[in-house]
């Protein structure tokens, strides 16, 4: 599959990589990762994200429907505003991470990932029939409407707030990191959340089919730079933020993914009735056995797979599922999974990684790696 | 430079694994990197791992690895003997391994215990080829 972009980015030397079943960029022209990654950090850059898929859950009883979904609470967010969320199985596991922005109590906009993409849509659709047959006579019926081939840009980095105002008379001080606004982008009306993948201020603008390329171009001029996919991983793991199949999978709890914050604080009672709650809030409870942790590795990366050991006895007591040498930091730094047992998931924790064979030193550290940066509003 | 002189007498061999080999037929070193085609592919190189000075190794046997932030790519012995020398400029200058793959950033040189080994390796030919195919 290709994005709305595709023509646009071969035309700009993009050097384009298959993922999650379309063919996007991973690098443009000759600027590397780390200059990418770096440019995005210290500037503004632009990402197709494109093959996210995009669509509205309505309805006079949508929000109830997500409230079973996942555990947010999206009862207690006002109009305009956004969270992440998870969506469940029955057993608590993640089917996908997701950016819910409610635009009213019967209409949310809801963004999940290209490579969950058939699995999402037949869970909510499948969700979606049960809800309805369940509420049919009391009117609340759901629906669900992808917005294929609609284009979605990331701006993100410190420039990018002053340079979309370029481009708009919206003012955007008053969006803070989370909500979201339509506004006129040039003279095309987009929708545009605060927030973003890298840690950065920045902005995730939906723009009509017809007009993606037109309003691009207009997004990605100077000083703005186009980034490819490379960069977005190395950021979004500095960052401190999970890739879907890579840090979180069906097996992974919320709890577990150290995601007790998407779990809202009016969900947690017994009868608060979302999927996969049971597990959820037993976790919650009573704790689990792994959880999510941040590491940093001495003298060599960890890859995905490394396998993490007890310091003493190098028995198995977790497993590395992002690693990079961080462009940032130049530190290398890497996500996984590791036992409770011991508080090895504790910050400061001495543990090793094997790395080609032998066990490297490593320490537990909190995430993000780098801190984040959202516009969070002008102090009083 | 003396050392690139060096090069240019001694053919370079190379290994699927997109590695070259040039051997110095009178003292038996033979220096080793990755070819630019590898170097093209992995990236900005942030991060070299190297065998030890002193260490033996076997033909096909990994001696280390060239990390870009993207990807970590194996380095395996082109051909058995011992480490005699490793590039430690790559430490502080990755990016050698970048802008000159087949020269300043050499990985490390090996005292061939079997120099017969460098014939089963390709040709410059054969490895353009590869590449390509």
């Amino acid at each position: 599959m290709r994005t709305g972009l595709y023509d646009f980015h071969l035309e700009i030397k993009a050097q384009m990589v298959p993922f999650a079943g379309f063919s996007m960029p991973l690098l443009y022209g000759q600027t590397g990762q780390v200059a990418s990654h770096k440019y995005v950090r210290d500037h503004v850059g632009l990402f197709d994200v494109g093959h996210m898929v995009q669509s509205f859950i309505t309805g006079p009883s949508a929000e109830r429907f997500l409230e079973w979904l996942t555990p947010s609470s999206l009862s207690s967010l006002v109009p305009f505003s956004s969270t992440l969320s998870v969506f469940l199985n029955e057993q608590g596991g993640i089917i996908d991470d997701t950016i819910i922005c409610k635009h009213s109590e019967e209409k949310f906009y809801v963004v999940t990932n290209a490579s969950r993409r058939d699995r999402d849509i037949e869970w909510i659709r499948s969700k979606i029939g049960e809800w309805n047959e369940n509420h049919r006579n009391s009117g609340g019926i759901v629906r669900l409407e992808v917005l294929d081939n609609w284009g979605l840009v990331a701006v993100q980095g410190p420039e990018a707030a002053s340079y979309l105002q370029t481009l708009t008379s919206y003012d955007l001080p008053q969006l803070t990191f989370g909500k979201s606004a339509y506004m006129d982008i040039g003279d095309v009306q987009c929708h545009v959340a605060r927030g973003g993948y890298t840690g950065e201020d920045g902005f995730e603008i939906s723009i009509p089919p017809e007009h993606t390329v037109a309003t691009t171009r207009l997004l990605s001029k100077d000083p703005v730079q186009l980034i490819g996919l490379a960069a977005r991983d190395s950021l979004r793991l500095e960052a401190g933020m999970c890739l879907y199949g890579h840090d979180l999978d069906e097996s992974t709890s919320p709890v577990e993914a150290g995601l007790n914050w998407v779990i809202g604080k009016d969900r947690r009672q017994d009868n608060s009735g979302f999927i996969g709650a049971e597990t959820v809030l037993g976790q919650l409870k009573n704790g689990v056995t792994r959880k999510r942790v941040g590491l940093v590795v001495e003298d060599v990366p960890a890859r995905e797979g490394a396998k993490i050991l007890h310091p003493e006895t190098l028995e198995d007591i977790g497993v590395v599922t992002s690693g990079i040498p961080s462009p940032s930091l130049s530190k290398n730094i890497a996500m996984g999974y590791v036992q409770t047992v011991d508080g090895f998931n504790r910050k400061g924790k001495e543990v090793k990684v094997q790395v080609r064979g032998k066990p490297r030193n490593a320490v537990i550290q909190p995430l993000p790696f780098v801190p984040s940066r959202y516009w969070r509003g002008v102090s009083p | 430079m003396a050392s690139s002189r060096f090069y240019s007498h001694n053919p370079k061999k190379y290994t699927l694994d997109h590695e070259w080999v040039s051997l110095d037929s009178e003292t038996l070193l033979a220096t080793i990197s990755i070819t630019h085609y590898a170097q093209s592919s992995l990236g900005d190189v942030v991060f070299v791992e190297l065998p030890k000075v002193g260490d033996e190794v076997k033909a096909g046997e990994q001696i280390g690895a060239v990390e870009s932030v993207k990807a970590a790519s194996d380095i395996y012995a082109p051909i058995s003997g011992v480490i005699e020398e490793v590039n430690s400029a790559l430490d502080q200058q990755p990016s050698l391994l970048n802008k000159f793959p087949e020269g300043d950033g050499w990985l490390c040189k090996i005292r061939a215990a079997n120099p017969d080994e460098m014939e089963i390796l390709m040709t410059p030919e054969a490895y353009k080829e590869h590449c390509e195919t």
